[in-house]
């Protein structure tokens, strides 16, 4: 195991994949057990299929994907905020709307400048080479951004996401925090979208909330189980895509599957612990 | 003067008026219940009241000195708390977050402040239990604690009521007179339950698109609105 461990960090770009990919895990986790309990989970899927636009714009012009990238991600996200804000049924169509087009004016652009070819590929599902020494500074530094400001706003995201009528009646600027939320995701996904594929980065946010939802009762238990069982997940998840030749990506997603279904499975089978204990 | 004054305000939602001419004052200490069919505007008011919708004509004036963080606000519940993976603690601590400003974590003095709330409504054995497993009533509980947290003042209900059985019901009727007799704060429930309004409010504001009837509960009785309503009632 420990052989395994040092012959993988004896590779540096596995390093720079494994420091990036924790830190996203760990901010997506964060962030998404907000998203999934206020029914936002699209909101992150929408933003994916934005930044594969973006990247694909990036690599045409022969621009910094990143920087690109950002700003871009970011105005998406308080457009797909305003729109589910407004009406429920509609929001989630035009949500749909919006990333399936990304999506084909990305394709489009791939494969007027430099062809279909596996670089479409790595976007969609990831890639373990795409995190640059540059990349990872700046992701470094963007994810300390997103943890300090998630740790010192923790408390009016939990107010927020139980209950923001009462809060906003209450005299909390309520939109100013769902602005936040969405620009603290919006950062996190483009992030993590060239390591983890367009497709699959959605799941980083979505999985480690549902899983820790099964046994956590209490919003602070569930937001750090989400965060440790996010990491955890990412680790397995590229050490069997080293063991395996398997995608990084898919297997981290896997990976996320396979805890969700074991907490799932004890969520299930505790009531009836519970009661031969008690017995 | 008056905690609240209403000088022929009126809402509408996309032009349209929903309730028009509201002329009424609310005092400090007491209770007023606002009554009236579904879709007859109380609801509407409420948000008025809280700030979150703006009057198309006429004034609220928030009197001696009551700001908008100094209202707690029973809200009607909606699916996404039902189903909410938290504490009842976190979630009566969270009252206080208004009193907090930009400070970004609760003092021993706001915790404290939930605890006492918590102990008030007779709920602190629930404090670590999960909100998703709490019965209806013991929810509404929480929730009325979390806005005691949120005010010294004014107590905003929105059918605190709905969906709960008799026996429980009658509880937390009984809980909200105690908070307004004892704390000497000021209750405005939005209800359906026209007996109990009669019974336990102080006064009396009946909506039907407009002001039908403001007054004290005992006028409201003897009053032609009052008669058609309760009686309808009795005749269902």
């Amino acid at each position: 195991m420990i052989d395994l461990l040092i012959e993988m960090f004896s590779f540096s770009f596995l390093v720079r994949t494994v420091i990036v990919g924790t830190l996203v895990s760990l901010c997506a986790a964060l962030l998404g057990v907000s998203l999934v309990l206020k029914r936002y989970s699209m909101i992150g899927d929408g933003l994916s299929h934005v930044g594969f636009g973006t990247l694909a714009v990036a690599t045409a012009l022969n621009l910094a994907p990143l920087t690109v990238s950002i700003p871009i991600v970011v105005l998406a996200a308080f457009l797909l905020l305003r729109i589910s804000e407004n009406s429920k049924i509609k929001g989630d169509a035009a949500i749909a709307l919006i990333s399936t087009s990304s999506l084909a004016i990305g394709t489009v652009i791939i494969s007027m400048t430099t062809g279909m070819n596996t670089d479409v590929c790595n976007y969609m599902f990831g890639s373990i080479l795409a995190v640059s020494r540059d990349d990872m500074w700046l992701s470094i530094a963007l994810a300390v951004v997103v943890l300090a400001l998630f740790v010192l706003f923790y408390n009016k995201i939990f107010a927020i996401t139980f209950d923001e009528t009462f809060t906003r009646a209450t005299g909390v600027k309520s939109r100013t925090y769902n602005m936040l939320i969405a620009f603290l995701t919006a950062i996190t996904i483009v992030l993590g979208m060239r390591m983890m594929g367009a497709l699959l980065i959605s799941s980083l946010i979505i999985f480690p909330a549902l899983t820790s939802m099964r046994l956590c009762k209490r919003f602070k238990s569930v937001t750090i189980c989400a965060a440790v069982i996010s990491v955890i997940c990412f680790f397995v998840g590229v050490t069997v895509s080293f063991m395996y030749p398997t995608p990084t990506g898919a297997s981290v997603v896997l990976v996320n599957l396979s805890a969700f279904l074991i907490f799932w499975a004890i969520s299930l089978v505790m009531p009836f612990i519970k009661r031969g204990v008690r017995a | 003067m008056a905690l609240i004054n209403c000088k022929d305000v009126s809402f509408a939602y996309e032009g349209n008026p929903v309730v028009s001419g509201l002329n009424f004052t609310v005092n400090e200490g007491d209770y007023l219940c606002i009554v009236g069919e579904n879709g007859s505007g109380k609801s509407t008011l409420i948000k008025g009241l809280l700030n979150l919708k703006q009057p198309m004509s006429g004034e609220i004036i928030m009197g001696n000195g009551l700001l908008a963080n100094e209202i707690g606000y029973l809200p009607q519940q909606t699916a996404v708390q039902r189903d909410f993976p938290a504490s009842a603690y976190e979630i009566v601590l969270s009252g206080r977050l208004s009193q907090r400003g930009i400070r970004p974590f609760y003092s021993k003095a706001d915790k404290a402040s939930a605890k006492e709330n918590m102990e008030m409504l007779d709920i602190q054995n629930l404090s670590k239990r999960c909100y998703r497993e709490l019965s209806g009533g013991q929810q509404q509980r929480v929730l009325l604690a979390r806005a005691l947290c949120a005010t010294q003042k004014l107590l905003l209900l929105d059918e605190p009521v709905a969906g709960l059985d008799p026996i429980v019901t009658q509880d937390l009727y009984k809980q909200i007179y105690r908070i307004n007799k004892e704390s000497g704060i000021t209750i405005i429930m939005v209800s359906h339950d026209i007996h109990s309004a009669v019974k336990y409010a102080s006064h009396i504001l009946h909506l039907k698109n407009e002001q039908v009837f403001f007054g004290e509960t005992e006028g409201y009785v003897k009053s032609g609105a009052g008669v058609g309503f309760l009686g309808s009632e009795d005749n269902k």
